[in-house]
């Protein structure tokens, strides 16, 4: 549904996209992610045909963003970083604005608008300015703004960056119960817990390329997935330890440790199943655990790994519960 | 669709907006209204008495009138500087809509401010003693023509907006010009007791031309003396404003939209 070849664009010596290439298929949540200035948004806009790419093609429901826009935008609908509503006009009239805007008729627009407010929960609010609107309230506005046309692909710039948290999983639900449904949407977050939570496949990306593909559960496992934090009541426990460890992960495992001998990382392939298996075997080997934490790559950790740099992200919007487990 | 009708429909999409944008913004209009209000009277009565009281009060106003229509342009540079400000340009530019709607929204819409300010500027001059001496319908050619002038003016903002990329840029490049353009013309003296070069240029300057045809076709009589240049133009003021309202509305539109298109290789 959308072929991404070999995009590049320069902004004066600044490479934003550095030869991206990507596929998603038809009814794919596609997530991109990746730190702020790695290319998401210009990839974005490529695809979205605000600008042009210098070299490079991108081809969104059959046609090419540089050959024939104006066919890409019948096929397209798009929710930027930023909600594009008109803040002085109200909910229905931001609806029926773009409607009319899509070539749809009055009569048609009309309706369309009121359907949108329905569905995304905006009725009680229709008739006020969106200036006046939460947060949450213009994202759901500009999402219905986006699916006014029943686009087959659906572009979402960040759609939650700016939101509370209320906000976030209000976003979350809509993406996934209203967008998906067969649409094909191309999504941008910084947030690994974003694309994890919405996504079919991520494609990492950083310094305008591509850096790591895959759904997320591969990606978790190449990115070291979770670990186990585990503090030891004392350093004579370690040894024995290490050695349970190594009986339940296997050899190629290496725990870190810190100098004390007392606190131990240790990589959790399968999450919480793993954080039980070793502590019902420390428990049965009498070793005293007084900590045990299953932890999450952050972002941070995600590009560390795979750059050997940190992210200049921000940080990650929900804090970790100590013992939460992923999806 | 054909592209005139899309151009035609989507425009007046966005000119519906512009409009329940400028009726929901307080002050909006302030510009537009009081802007007139303080020229009619700062000049009939500041430069009236010297320059011949009431028959230069009965010639001031047809100027005023094509002055008042000038600051169009700076309406649209500004409020479409806004425009292309706001996140809201993604989401037109992301959409099969017309290329030249934004644009031509804005420059339709501004017209009906610029009706204000028209309706303004003629109260005032009614206050002031000036009244239409000709037939409604050639008063009404008269209002017509100032709103084609006002309207070719739009797009000269357009275009400065376009260039401008900024509001605040846009706000100066827009007024700025304003003041040589319309007061080296013949719009508030007589072009003869202008210095020789300038005297060709307000001959050949379109607000000239807008002034005095306006006065012809309201009926009013410019004092003893004074003219309004020399030349093809000067002769033919109505057939040369109309000319040059349409040929600035041809550069302009033309400049204006490939510029819009051009956004996207930014």
């Amino acid at each position: 549904m959308i072929r991404i070849d070999q995009l590049r664009k320069n902004y004066g010596s600044f490479r934003a996209l550095d030869g991206i290439d990507l596929q998603v298929d038809q009814g794919q949540i596609f997530g991109l992610l990746g730190p702020n200035g790695a290319g998401k948004t210009t990839t974005v806009k490529v695809l979205s045909t605000l600008i042009r790419p210098d070299s490079g093609d991108a081809i969104v429901a059959g046609n090419s963003v540089t050959a024939d826009p104006t066919a890409v935008r019948r096929s397209i609908g798009l929710s930027g970083q930023y909600a594009a509503v008109d803040e002085k006009l109200t909910g229905y009239e931001n609806l029926l604005m773009v409607a009319r805007l899509y070539g749809m008729s009055r009569t048609e627009s009309r309706a369309r608008a009121r359907e949108l407010l329905r569905e995304f929960a905006l009725v009680d609010v229709r008739d006020k300015r969106a200036g006046a609107y939460s947060g949450g309230m213009r994202r759901r506005l500009d999402l219905a703004s986006a699916l006014v046309y029943r686009p087959p692909v659906v572009i979402l710039d960040e759609p939650t960056t700016g939101l509370d948290p209320r906000g976030r999983l209000d976003t979350w639900d809509v993406i996934s119960t209203l967008v998906g449904q067969g649409t094909t949407v191309l999504l941008t977050t910084q947030y690994l817990e974003e694309a994890d939570q919405l996504a079919d496949r991520i494609a990492v990306i950083d310094s305008g390329r591509v850096i790591a593909e895959g759904t997320s559960n591969e990606l978790k496992v190449s990115l070291g997935a979770e670990r186990i934090a585990l503090t030891l009541a004392s350093s004579e426990f370690l040894a024995e330890t290490l050695r349970i460890i190594e009986r339940i992960l296997g050899g190629s495992v290496t725990p870190q440790r810190d100098s004390t001998g007392q606190r131990l990382t240790v990589p959790a392939p399968q999450g919480q199943k793993t954080l039980l298996e070793v502590l019902g075997a420390l428990d049965r080997a009498g070793v005293l655990v007084t900590e045990a934490a299953l932890c999450r790559p952050t972002l941070d950790d995600v590009f560390l790994e795979l750059t050997g740099s940190p992210a200049t992200a921000e940080p990650s919007p929900q804090p970790q519960s100590e013992v939460e487990v992923g999806a | 669709m054909s592209t005139i009708a899309s151009a035609a429909r989507d425009s007046s999409v966005i000119a519906w907006r512009n409009l329940l944008n400028v009726g929901r913004t307080p002050g909006a209009l302030v510009t537009g209204v009081v802007q007139p209000v303080i020229f009619v009277f700062l000049l009939a009565f500041v430069f009236g008495g010297s320059l011949g009281g009431a028959p230069y009060r009965e010639f001031l106003i047809g100027g005023l009138l094509a002055q008042t229509l000038t600051f169009n342009s700076s309406f649209t540079a500004v409020y479409l500087a806004k425009d292309l400000q706001l996140g809201l340009i993604d989401r037109f530019r992301s959409l099969p809509m017309s290329r030249v709607a934004v644009i031509l929204g804005r420059t339709t819409s501004d017209l009906a401010t610029g009706v204000i300010s028209l309706a303004v500027t003629m109260v005032c001059g009614l206050i002031i003693g000036w009244r239409i001496t000709e037939g409604p319908w050639s008063a009404l050619l008269g209002i017509l023509l100032l709103l084609l002038f006002g309207f070719a003016m739009s797009w000269i903002g357009a275009f400065i907006a376009l260039t401008a990329r900024s509001v605040e840029v846009a706000q100066s490049l827009g007024l700025i010009w304003l003041f040589p353009v319309t007061f080296l013309s013949g719009a508030f003296v007589s072009v003869d007791s202008l210095p020789g070069p300038l005297q060709t240029i307000a001959s050949w300057n379109p607000v000239t031309a807008v002034a005095t045809s306006v006065r012809e076709l309201f009926g009013n009589v410019s004092p003893a003396g004074y003219t309004s240049g020399t030349g093809w133009a000067a002769d033919n003021p109505m057939l040369y404003a109309v000319i040059s309202c349409v040929a600035v509305i041809a550069i302009f539109s033309t400049v204006a939209v490939s510029q819009y298109r051009g956004i996207s290789k930014r």
